[in-house]
């Protein structure tokens, strides 16, 4: 029988791993070939959030004790769009090579469908923390933000981008056309975001909205995220954690089934 | 003795109430260039989807040097290089990023490039290697279609349709240098609607109807097979004697073409014309070739056409 690995290979990487990392590759190449959308784009949207809020509400809101409102918002519009455009990486990427019919070059490869979820999941992450660190970099012009605690910051960070990277997964899957993709942007995930606790307290919301927000796991994105900058939280940040750590391995597991069975994908 | 490039054995495949595949058994030996021949809805593709992994079977397996598709799916599509039947392509990249990122699925790296550069020269597509996808017309894209699916050095090579829609020239070209890829020991599986293609290429063909596989040769034995002579006489608008009418496979603008198993019947057919008072305005003589088998086999309606599509 022939040996399938090939034996003139000067990669640094094992055989094993050099499938997946050209995908990830691929990924990271395609947003990044287009970066004044996928980059530019989504921080001049932040920026204009910025100016347009803080302008608006600096003076009249006061969220936590000594935190201006302008740098309340910030961490709130980081992570809103490392939030959306990790939902925009790969469920885009998705609805793109289906709907162009060049997902068959992926499907005919060896690659496992563990290797396929780990490719669009990273690229997805990166995307994410790409923009969120511009948004940041950006941000620091207007007000000076503490960090109270980085490995707060980083963890949701890492795990709100990977859970709607997961999500835009099961989404690319799904949609069939451009018009159901885009009734998921508009009708779950917007929705989601803008009611996440973004630009407000849910402390300051009637009882019965700080119930319904404590069922959005967004919410738990955004306060975990704030948390590593203020050290203060609608919740606390370990119940977040476990929150959004629950909802991502829920995600993964089913996004991992409908890659393993086909869904979609293959007949 | 070498492990067959495809073994198929009793593949069925079921769509709601549709029996796409019937039963389907076939081995394709190592080196050998083989032609699946069948009208459209005849099961050619979904069968080559079931070999890729596109497409599970409803029974049956296939395997590819002896890995099981489904069950050993990396190491058979590592030996597998599909072409797909529509043009498809990645909008964001050119053609040397393409085929680099296509060995790469594979596990190949920049060791592989002299392969790809090999790929791109055999295709005429040097010149075009760091043009954007997007912008190649419609001949270049299918030859980097199928340069994609030889980018990780298949020994086994499937190509489907691979020539349907392009101009004579490139046919020309594709099938020349598909032809030095068989010479090189890849083991070619051809689908095609162009017979001429199967009759000039492929050393064996499955010929394939509503799911099942209706004839299995050589292209020389089919051709033995029915071998004939086929009488074309422009008439015009007439009524044939009923003693030559059973031998008449075919008419289209008053020209009628006869399938004659000997010469002895050119005699027997002009008499009865003559005796009915029919006169011959034209007539031509031709051996019988691989439509002719795959019109009798298949008893498509569309007779009389090269391209049966």
């Amino acid at each position: 029988m022939i040996n399938p690995v090939n034996p003139n290979s000067t990669s640094m990487l094992p055989a094993g791993l050099r499938g997946p990392w050209t995908l990830l590759k691929k990924e990271l190449l395609r947003f990044w070939r287009v970066a004044f959308q996928t980059v530019a784009a989504p921080v001049i949207t932040a920026l204009l959030y910025l100016l347009i809020f803080s302008h608006v509400l600096e003076s009249h809101v006061q969220v936590y004790d000594g935190v201006p409102y302008t740098a309340f918002l910030i961490p709130g519009l980081i992570m809103m769009s490392v939030l959306q455009n990790a939902f925009a990486n790969s469920s885009s990427s998705l609805i793109q090579s289906k709907v162009m019919g060049n997902i068959v070059f992926i499907l005919l490869t060896p690659l496992t469908h563990v290797q396929f979820f780990l490719a669009f999941l990273i690229a997805s992450i990166i995307r994410g923390l790409v923009v969120g660190f511009c948004i940041y970099l950006v941000a620091m012009w207007f007000v000076d933000l503490s960090v109270a605690n980085f490995w707060w910051i980083a963890a949701f960070a890492l795990l709100g981008s990977a859970l709607l990277g997961t999500f835009g997964i099961i989404a690319g899957i799904w949609a069939d056309r451009f018009d159901q993709m885009a009734a998921f942007q508009n009708f779950i995930i917007m929705p989601l975001t803008f009611l996440s606790g973004v630009f407000y307290s849910i402390h300051s919301l009637p009882p019965f909205w700080q119930k319904v927000s404590l069922l959005n796991p967004f919410f738990y994105m955004i306060d975990g995220f704030r948390y590593g900058f203020f050290g203060k939280g609608d919740v606390s940040p370990m119940f977040s954690l476990i929150v959004v750590g629950g909802a991502f391995l829920v995600l993964a597991l089913i996004t991992l089934k409908m890659l393993k069975s086909g869904y979609k994908l293959r007949s | 003795m070498s492990l067959p490039a495809i073994k198929i054995s009793g593949i069925h495949k079921h769509f709601g109430a549709l029996h796409a595949l019937r039963g389907i058994d076939l081995t394709i030996e190592q080196g050998e260039f083989f032609a699946l021949l069948g009208p459209n809805g005849a099961g050619k593709s979904t069968l080559i989807n079931i070999l890729a992994g596109l497409i599970s079977p409803s029974a049956g397996n296939i395997s590819v040097m002896g890995f099981d598709v489904q069950s050993q799916y990396q190491q058979a599509r590592q030996l597998l290089g599909v072409v797909p039947q529509e043009l498809v392509f990645d909008p964001f990249f050119n053609v040397r990023e393409m085929l680099r990122f296509q060995a790469g699925y594979f596990g190949r790296g920049r060791e592989n490039d002299v392969w790809v550069d090999e790929i791109l020269e055999g295709l005429g597509l040097t010149d075009k290697a760091n043009t954007n996808m997007r912008k190649l017309s419609g001949g270049m894209k299918r030859r980097a279609l199928i340069a994609q699916a030889l980018a990780h050095k298949p020994p086994v090579v499937v190509l489907d349709e691979p020539t349907a829609g392009v101009d004579v020239e490139l046919r020309q070209m594709l099938w020349e240098f598909i032809k030095k890829l068989n010479r090189e020991s890849h083991t070619i599986i051809l689908t095609t609607h162009y017979l001429e293609e199967a009759e000039a290429l492929c050393n064996r063909v499955a010929m394939m109807k509503q799911g099942k596989v209706v004839a299995l040769d050589s292209t020389a034995n089919l051709l033995n097979k029915f071998s004939g002579k086929h009488l074309r006489l422009t008439l015009g608008s007439v009524v044939l004697p009923s003693s030559v009418e059973q031998l008449v496979r075919h008419v289209e603008n008053g020209i009628y073409t006869f399938a004659l198993d000997d010469m002895a019947q050119i005699e027997f057919v002009l008499s009865a014309l003559r005796t009915a008072d029919i006169k011959v305005l034209d007539m031509q003589l031709n051996e019988a070739d691989l439509e002719d088998v795959f019109l009798s086999l298949v008893g498509n309606a569309q007779n009389g056409v090269r391209s049966v599509s």
